[in-house]
């Protein structure tokens, strides 16, 4: 479980987050749902603990990411908004490094890499260096370096930013599969067929506050609108005073 | 600490495989100085071996009206070129390169040069040029050395004892030790050392941060349960390795290189054998981290391998200035210039070179003072990695 408590963030003139408040549970996939520039990446990074908050906490299964961050972060898998591999190592040690420094022994690593390997379908590659691989490659092996040391807590930064159609789709079933797994899954997106397609819950962000945070069916329920594009439209519409 | 190793081995594997890293650290760096050194100084001795034995080329001119000088100077064993250059001749000559040293024996010369009184002769040389300045100095020596001769004799008939006309007898006496002669030539080694210790964690320390953050990894590293210095200070130590590496086989090189130089033609031995290659090495290794903290340090404030390419290059310049400062006021080895890296591993190097004694006391100020600094340099860069404004 993922928890953000009055996440505020300032630089400098800009307020990128405003008592930004939202739980992201287990076994469900929450969409943060924003344009670009809304604060979406400053809230993700606030969590997974690289940006300190102004004021707020941000917990990890109740773990303060502040406060006992080398323990928070056991229980977090992180895929940043760059998730860049090190071209001159191989798949499996790309995935091996990450690991490693999350304190996995030998024995572990190994079998991990190789149900990892299995599960998002890179045995084919897994021993090739990462130099040439395509998007949808490299978003695999981003995800297995993130989810290495089997963290009950996933976060995504834009992860489909990018990628092809097939690739979008292979993630798509990474991410259901996490969610069967009965992990919980925070991802960010500015699109918003992704968000609803594949979520349980949305919190949608505009000018680093939170808009709406609702179960994707009662977002549809309440406005009474069909589809959730013009639900979206009226969330931001009403937080802009235009409509 | 466990992190660091990981961090390190991880650095080390992936840099081995790189190709840049390879050629800067373990060819360009460690062979390129020896090689381009050992060329330079072996063509220089060659040439100043060959000048010494080459007779002085004149070109004469009015060598009649000095029949007695030109004998002199045929004597001396100088090749005369006769001809009959005015003096704007000459000049125009000279300037052009197609003669190096004229003398011009007017044709006043004879009645002056009977009569007693100076006999006037111009020497036409290019004082800029330093083939031409060497011949014209020879020949300045040979006419003092004639004129005297003459004043000699014309003493002598008088009967005044010529020793009159010479108050003072000015004797020389070289105390250049034949590897101490050697120094001036090898002076510029010590620059090449210390140019391939920088140049071979060049690439890894760039690759290791700028590196890091333009191929978008570096979002992730920091997202990990390991503290900021633990992967700085792997980062440096693999820098630090591949500088050990690279300081070795220019070592190596060098002595490797010195073996076919031809020193001992112009008196001097090269005191470069495993010992002293052993002895520099020992010098040189406080200057690893120091250099690897500070390429890395200056490197994790650059946005892209290209930035940081731009600002490290300066870094390289820096262990230039204190060793030009050093050769500019001839600096000799003294315990106050230990407190200043690169120059202290300079001059140490130079001593050991020279044969000189080299105190233990020396030695460990200039290392503690570059380990110090080098400390330093790894806090401010954890300290850097720590904030915030590191993701970019």
């Amino acid at each position: 479980m993922i928890e953000a408590r009055n996440l505020s963030k300032r630089f400098g003139a800009i307020e990128a987050a405003r008592d930004v408040s939202f739980v992201a549970r287990d076994g469900e996939i929450t969409g943060i749902l924003g344009a670009n520039g809304a604060g979406k990446s400053t809230c993700l990074r606030m969590l997974y603990g690289v940006l300190a908050p102004d004021s707020g906490r941000a917990c990890i299964d109740g773990i303060d990411i502040r406060g006992e961050t080398s323990k928070a972060r056991a229980h977090l898998g992180v895929l940043p908004h760059a998730a860049g591999l090190y071209g001159n190592l191989t798949a499996r040690e790309n995935i091996r490094y990450f690991g490693s420094l999350q304190g996995m022994g030998r024995e572990r690593l190994t079998s991990r890499t190789a149900e990892l390997a299995r599960l998002l379908g890179m045995d084919g590659f897994i021993d090739r260096r990462a130099k040439g691989f395509s998007q949808g490659q490299r978003i695999k092996v981003a995800l297995a370096r993130a989810l290495i040391h089997d963290p009950g807590n996933v976060v995504l930064d834009e992860p489909t930013n990018g990628l092809d159609v097939m690739a979008i789709r292979n993630l798509r079933d990474m991410l259901l599969a996490l969610r069967a797994q009965g992990r919980c899954v925070l991802f960010s997106s500015h699109v918003m067929q992704e968000v609803a397609a594949l979520c349980d819950r949305v919190v949608i962000i505009g000018h680093g506050r939170v808009l709406a945070d609702e179960t994707v069916q009662s977002m549809r329920d309440r406005s009474g609108l069909a589809s959730l594009e013009e639900a979206f439209l009226q969330v931001l519409g009403d937080a802009e005073g235009v409509s | 600490m466990r992190a660091l190793f990981i961090v390190f081995g991880k650095e080390f594997l992936e840099n081995l495989r790189d190709r840049r890293t390879l050629v800067s650290a373990l060819l360009f760096g460690p062979l390129f100085g020896p090689l381009l050194f050992g060329l330079m100084v072996s063509r220089m001795l060659n040439q100043s071996v060959a000048e010494s034995d080459e007779p002085l080329r004149l070109t004469i001119s009015g060598s009649e009206h000095a029949p007695g000088l030109t004998r002199y100077l045929e004597a001396q064993g100088a090749k005369l070129t006769r001809t009959n250059l005015s003096e704007s001749e000459a000049r125009a000559a000279v300037r052009r390169g197609s003669a190096q040293v004229v003398l011009i024996i007017p044709a006043e010369y004879g009645p002056r040069f009977t009569a007693a009184t100076p006999a006037p002769v111009l020497l036409v040389a290019d004082s800029a040029d330093s083939q031409t300045r060497k011949s014209a100095d020879r020949a300045r020596i040979i006419l003092a050395g004639y004129a005297s001769t003459i004043a000699q004799l014309r003493l002598q008939i008088r009967g005044v004892n010529p020793l009159l006309a010479v108050p003072v007898a000015v004797n020389e006496a070289d105390v250049a030790t034949p590897t101490g002669r050697a120094v001036v030539v090898l002076g510029f080694m010590t620059y090449f050392v210390l140019f391939a210790v920088l140049m071979g964690g060049l690439y890894l320390a760039i690759d290791s941060t700028a590196g890091e953050r333009e191929r978008g990894s570096l979002e992730a590293l920091l997202s990990l349960p390991v503290a900021r210095s633990s992967l700085v200070g792997g980062k440096i130590l693999a820098t630090c390795a591949y500088m050990c590496i690279s300081l070795a086989l220019s070592l190596v090189a060098f002595v490797a290189v010195f073996r076919f130089v031809p020193l001992e033609k112009l008196g001097m031995s090269a005191n470069l054998g495993p010992g002293t290659a052993l002895a520099f090495f020992v010098i040189c290794l406080p200057f690893v981290p120091l250099g690897a903290a500070l390429m890395t340090f200056v490197a994790s404030f650059t946005r892209s391998y290209r930035e940081a390419q731009t600002y490290l290059t300066a870094v390289l310049l820096i262990p230039t200035l204190p060793i030009a400062f050093a050769s500019i006021y001839s600096l000799k080895t003294q315990s106050s210039l230990m407190f200043i890296p690169s120059l202290s591993q300079h001059l140490l190097m130079t001593s050991v070179l020279k044969d000189e004694p080299v105190a233990v006391l020396d030695v460990c100020v200039s290392a503690v003072v570059s380990l110090a600094l080098a400390l330093a340099l790894m806090v401010a860069t954890a300290r850097h990695w720590r904030r915030e404004t590191m993701l970019g």
